[in-house]
C-alpha cells in the first residue's frame, strides 16, 4: 500500500495508480476549478489528453493526475486556475 | 542524447506500434518503439503488475516515457525531438491511435462525467471503477466493453444509433464472423447483469452541482431530434461517440488526410501503410478507427515493408475484412453534430459555449472553425482542442450551412508542439540547433 496526503487528508493508494485514481477510488471527484469559471473538474478522459485533471504534487503544479504514478509520501493538493496565483502581479 | 540511428522508430506502442515493431525486427531491422506512457499497450493492454503481453524479444526496443513533439525531416531520415532527448531514424511508422470523441450536452463538465475510454482506462489500468451507478452513453460497439466491465455498477446503456443498421452490411459482417460472435457474447453479459440497453436513445443533460447526480436521456427520432424525455438518477456517466485519431505528427510531418466514413479527419495511407511523405509509414487508429485487431493488421503490414520485406497476402486479405467492417460499423453508428442548447459549453478548457461559436459566424462572418477560434477562442485552452475539435468544426459547418470538410478538421487539429514540453526541452532542441 502506498499512502499520500490530499489537501491535509491521508489517502491510500495501490502500487503503480496514479494520483486520478487513487483520488477517484477514495471518493473524491473534483480538485482543480477553471480559471473563468472556477467551476470544479477532475478526471475525464483519463489518458492526458483533456488537461481537466490537473493537480499540484510536492509542489508542483500543472501535472495531469491521471498520467501521475503516486507515490509513497507524496503531498497531493488541489489546484485553482492555472495553479500559479503566487506568480500574478 | 544521441545515439546512432535507429533504421525504424516507431511511435506509439499500442497494438499497432508493437505489431509494427515485432514485424520490423523479425526482419532484421534496427527498431525503436517509442511511447510516452511509462508501460507498452496502448490503449488496448493495460496490464497490471504482473501481467505482461508484451514479446520478450520487444522489450530491449522500448523507449517508454518518450513523447515525441515534434519530427524534424532531414536529408537522410527524421529527428525525433522527444521529453527525455532526440532519437534519430531513417524511416518512421506513426501509431500514436487515438482518444474518445465528444459530443457537449449541457452539464457535461460536471466531474463524475467521464469518457468511455477514461472509465475503462480506469478500472482497466487500474482497477478502480468510476462510480457505482453508471450511466454508458453515446454511440458504437465500444460501450458494449465498457458497460460489461463495470457490470452491476451500470445502470444502462443509451446507444445514440442501433445495432440492426449491421442488417444493410450483410457481406461485410460475414467476412468477420467473429465480430458477431463478440457483440453477442457482450449482450449476453448485458443481459446476464440486468443491464438495460437502449438504443436510438442519448444523454442530452447531466445535472448536478459539483459532481453529477443524474441524467436526462431522451429518444430520438429519425432526424435524432430528442423525444420524450425522462430523468436517471447516476453517480458517473461514461459517454464517448466513436474516436478521434491523434493526428499532430502527421500533420507536422505533411501528410494527406481525408475525411472517413465516421466524419473523423484520419491520415491517408496506401495499400503498404506508407504515408504521402517518403519514409513514413502509418499504422492503427492514426488511419483509420476499426478496432485493435485492425491495428495489429496495419502494423504487421507497415512494419515488415519498412524493413524491405512484402508483407504476407492474408495479411492484406485480414486487413481488408477487417476495413469492410469497420466501414459497416461508421455507417450504422453515425454521428450527427447535434443541437445542443446555447449556453452549452463546447471548450471545456476556455469555457467557451455554442453561443458563442455560432455568433462567430452569424454575426461576426467567421467562416471556418480557425475563424471562430480566433475570435470565441475554442481550442485555444489546454488541451488545445483535442476534445472540442470535431464539436466545434461541426457547429461552425452547421451555422455557415453546409457539410464539415476535411479543412475544417485539420484547421483544429494541426499543432506544432505534439506533447506537453518543458520549457528545459524547448532549449534542449536550441543548443543542438
Ligand atoms: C481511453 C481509451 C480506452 C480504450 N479501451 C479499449 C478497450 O478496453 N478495448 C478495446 O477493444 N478498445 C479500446 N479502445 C480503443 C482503442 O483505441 C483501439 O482498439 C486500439 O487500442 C488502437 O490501437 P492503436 O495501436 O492504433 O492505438 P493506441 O492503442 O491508442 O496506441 C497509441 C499509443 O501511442 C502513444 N502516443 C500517442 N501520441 C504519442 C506521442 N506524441 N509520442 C509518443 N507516444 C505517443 C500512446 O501513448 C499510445 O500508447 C480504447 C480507446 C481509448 C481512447
Ligand atoms: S483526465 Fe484528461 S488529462 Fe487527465
Amino acid at each position: 500500500m502506498t499512502t499520500f496526503s490530499f489537501d491535509g487528508e491521508e489517502v491510500t493508494a495501490e502500487p503503480g495508480q496514479s494520483v486520478g485514481a487513487a483520488l477517484l477510488a477514495a471518493g473524491y471527484r473534483s480538485w482543480r476549478t477553471t480559471r473563468h469559471g472556477g467551476a470544479p473538474r477532475g478526471l475525464f478522459c483519463g489518458i492526458g489528453v483533456c488537461f481537466d485533471c490537473l493537480v499540484v504534487v510536492n509542489g508542483r503544479p500543472g501535472l495531469r493526475a491521471c498520467l501521475t504514478e503516486v507515490r509513497d509520501g507524496d503531498v497531493v493538493s488541489s489546484q485553482e486556475g492555472a495553479g500559479r496565483d503566487h506568480l500574478a502581479c | 542524447m544521441t545515439t546512432s540511428p535507429a533504421d525504424i522508430a516507431v511511435i506509439g506502442a499500442g497494438p499497432a506500434g508493437l505489431a509494427a515493431a515485432a514485424a520490423a525486427r523479425g526482419r532484421g531491422a534496427r527498431v525503436a518503439l517509442l511511447d510516452s506512457a511509462g508501460r507498452p499497450g496502448g490503449q488496448y493492454w493495460r496490464h497490471r503488475d504482473g501481467h505482461n503481453p508484451i514479446p520478450a524479444s520487444l522489450r530491449q526496443d522500448i523507449l517508454a516515457g518518450h513523447a515525441v513533439w515534434h519530427v524534424e525531416v532531414e536529408a537522410d531520415g527524421f529527428v525525433l525531438h522527444t521529453t527525455a532527448g532526440e532519437v534519430r531514424a531513417r524511416t518512421v511508422i506513426v501509431a500514436t491511435g487515438a482518444y474518445d470523441r465528444q459530443l457537449p450536452f449541457p452539464g457535461w463538465t460536471l466531474p463524475g462525467v467521464f469518457t468511455a475510454g477514461g472509465a475503462q482506462a480506469m478500472l482497466k489500468g487500474h482497477g478502480v471503477p468510476v462510480g457505482d451507478r453508471v450511466v454508458v452513453a453515446g454511440t458504437g460497439p465500444f460501450l458494449l466493453p465498457v458497460a460489461a466491465a463495470l457490470r452491476h455498477r451500470v445502470t444502462g446503456v443509451f446507444e445514440a444509433g442501433s445495432p440492426l443498421g449491421f442488417a444493410r452490411h450483410p457481406l461485410a459482417v460475414a467476412r468477420n464472423p467473429g465480430k458477431l460472435v463478440e457483440g453477442a457474447r457482450y449482450l449476453r453479459a448485458l443481459h446476464g447483469h440486468r443491464i438495460p440497453f437502449h438504443t436510438r436513445t442519448a444523454v442530452v443533460a447531466a445535472h448536478g452541482d459539483d459532481r453529477v447526480h443524474a441524467v436526462t436521456v431522451a429518444r430520438l427520432d429519425r432526424n435524432r431530434r430528442p423525444v420524450s424525455e425522462r430523468e436517471i438518477e447516476c453517480d458517473a456517466v461514461a459517454v464517448g461517440y466513436g474516436f478521434t485519431p491523434q493526428l499532430e505528427l502527421p500533420l507536422q510531418l505533411g501528410c494527406d488526410t481525408r475525411l472517413d466514413a465516421d466524419g473523423s479527419l484520419v491520415a491517408t495511407a496506401d495499400e503498404w501503410q506508407r504515408a504521402s511523405v517518403p519514409g513514413v509509414y502509418l499504422a492503427g487508429e492514426v488511419c483509420g478507427v476499426g478496432g485493435a485487431q485492425l491495428s495489429v493488421v496495419e502494423g504487421a503490414i507497415a512494419g515488415a515493408h519498412a524493413a524491405g520485406a512484402r508483407p504476407r497476402r492474408s495479411l492484406l486479405r485480414k486487413r481488408a475484412a477487417l476495413r469492410a467492417f469497420a466501414a459497416a460499423m461508421h455507417d450504422t453508428y453515425r454521428v450527427g453534430a447535434g443541437r445542443p442548447a446555447d449556453d452549452t459549453i463546447v471548450c471545456r478548457c476556455e469555457e467557451v459555449t455554442v453561443r458563442e461559436v455560432r455568433e462567430s459566424v452569424v454575426d461576426l462572418g467567421a467562416t471556418d472553425p480557425r475563424g471562430v477560434k480566433l475570435l470565441a477562442r475554442p481550442g485555444m485552452g489546454l488541451c488545445q482542442g483535442r476534445v472540442c475539435g470535431y464539436a466545434t468544426a461541426c457547429l461552425v459547418a452547421e451555422a455557415c450551412g453546409r457539410p464539415v470538410t476535411a479543412a475544417d478538421l485539420r484547421g483544429l487539429a494541426a499543432r506544432p508542439i505534439a506533447a506537453p514540453v518543458t520549457l528545459g526541452n524547448l532549449a534542449e532542441g536550441v543548443e543542438d540547433a
